[in-house]
């Protein structure tokens, strides 16, 4: 019962990966006990599960994921937002009132309008229904301040880092706070706007270099040294 | 190039390109050409030249359009006025409108369209330089646009034509074979499943000779999905250099 790959090896969908006493794990299929990839990626095997780390994919909701989203209508006991994936998800009234909801006393728009964004998480989703979203926790709601910025939502574990190593070194030595959208959307808030571009620029980094090694003492280093241009700059 | 050639094989055996019967014509196919579509792919299949992107899996619109139970594969193959040598009026003609459905049916056994019900996915197919088999290195480049995409699949299509041309089966017709010689056999497959998702014949061969005409053009299949995959890897290639640095 052999595997047919290297570790790491690039695979194609449709690549023979293992056959026999395997698991199917993500981005792969089984058929007639044989496990083939379904999409471009980095074959890998652990505990006898064949998984393939996708090197594209697109974001597909799931329950319990903190997403980043834009409010795109607001509707009769609702808001539609896009949230970058498949389906577009809903977030309800009563949700972001908490209270009943009246449509004769409320005006929805009032809270939310269309091209607001929001940070929010999957409370339900399915094959049947769209993703249905709410902000009743804390860190959740509108976003009033800082800065958005996009990423292929395959890069956002390399953005976190083991064990969050590297998002903690950005916060520390940019001062900002940063929330990560699993559907590959960022927002950056600082106390200066010169904070954030900071972050932005190192987080672009990240996904420029996403899989090359000692990524982290390289933003390390990054961050050092636009730091002392910044210093230099201010001083002359 | 309209005037009709007198021999379509020399006494050699060689073809007006100067090929062998069973050879393919030069491919060159490059992954991730676009950056406003999610996945893309060109290929040059002899003098062919076609792009395709893929969008999706997006909403459909119209949404009266959208399956409960599965994704919705859409496919545009459209000719660029300038692909031919007489202009072709931009308009989607007859061939283009089943070329389309044809594309379509041989590429959605490969992609699991169960995943992503209520969804569409939209290939675009864009044909700049025609020369006969277009239809098959279209699909080979809409296969390599839907994985680039990130859209599952079991696997890439790789699609070729082989025909008769005087008294001889050949591999990968080129436009005056196809246009003076008597048959065509396109064929599309799934080389790792072994499955065959395209098959059409236009023209009269015996029995005989339309199987001599299907295995010739799934060798030629064969062959293309190893340039198919390599393209794809290739876009690739520097990621997995770096990572071998890392173990």
């Amino acid at each position: 019962m052999p595997t047919f790959f290297e570790k790491k090896q690039i695979v194609t969908p449709g690549e023979l990966l293992a056959e026999g006493d395997y698991i199917a794990g993500e981005n792969t299929y089984e058929e007639n006990k044989k496990i083939y990839a379904a999409r471009i990626g980095l074959a890998n095997c652990e505990n006898k599960k064949v998984n393939v780390v996708a090197l594209r994919a697109f974001y597909y909701p799931k329950v319990g994921d903190i997403v980043i989203g834009t409010v795109l209508e607001v509707g009769f006991n609702g808001w539609t937002v896009d949230v970058k994936a498949p389906y577009t998800a809903l977030l309800r009234a009563s949700d972001v009132l908490s209270r009943p909801f009246k449509p004769q006393n409320d005006d929805l728009s009032h809270f939310l309008n269309t091209g607001d964004l929001i940070v929010a998480k999957i409370a339900s989703f399915d094959r049947a229904h769209d993703p249905q979203l709410t902000v009743s926790e804390p860190g959740l709601g509108k976003i009033t301040r800082g800065q958005i910025m996009k990423v292929t939502p395959t890069k956002i574990p390399r953005v976190i880092g083991r064990k969050g190593s590297m998002i903690s070194l950005i916060k520390q030595e940019t001062g900002c706070q940063i929330i990560l959208g699993i559907n590959g959307v960022i927002l950056v808030t600082g106390k200066k706007p010169e904070d954030e571009e900071l972050a932005m620029m190192a987080i672009q980094k990240i996904e420029e270099e996403s899989h090359t090694s000692g990524l982290t003492d390289r933003i390390t280093q990054f961050l050092k040294e636009e730091k002392a241009k910044r210093e230099e700059n201010k001083n002359e | 190039m309209s005037e009709k050639p007198e021999k379509l094989i020399d006494k050699k055996g060689l073809r007006l390109d100067g090929r062998k019967p069973d050879e393919l014509r030069p491919i060159k196919i490059e992954v991730g050409v676009l950056s406003n579509a999610d996945g893309s792919a060109y290929i040059e299949h002899g003098k062919n030249k076609i792009l395709a992107a893929a969008f999706g899996p997006r909403e459909m619109h119209p949404k009266h359009l959208t399956l409960p139970d599965r994704m919705v594969l859409r496919c545009r193959y459209h000719m660029a006025p300038f692909s031919v040598q007489e202009r072709k009026s931009p308009a989607p003609s007859r061939r283009e409108i089943e070329l389309s459905k044809v594309i379509r049916e041989a590429l959605e056994p490969a992609v699991f369209v169960e995943y992503y019900p209520r969804t569409g996915v939209d290939i675009f197919i864009e044909v700049l330089q025609a020369d006969g088999g277009t239809r098959c290195a279209s699909i080979t480049a809409a296969a390599l646009a839907l994985a680039d995409a990130g859209i599952p699949m079991r696997d890439l299509v790789a699609a070729c034509a082989a025909g008769k041309v005087g008294d001889t089966v050949v591999l990968d017709l080129m436009d005056t074979e196809d246009k003076v010689g008597s048959a065509d056999v396109p064929v599309a497959i799934m080389p790792n499943l072994n499955a065959v998702t395209l098959l059409q014949m236009d023209g009269i061969l015996t029995f005989e000779e339309f199987e001599r005409a299907v295995d010739l053009a799934i060798e030629g299949c064969k062959k293309i999905y190893a340039v198919q995959k390599e393209a794809l890897k290739a876009r690739y290639m520097a990621v997995k250099q770096e990572e071998e640095v890392e173990e």
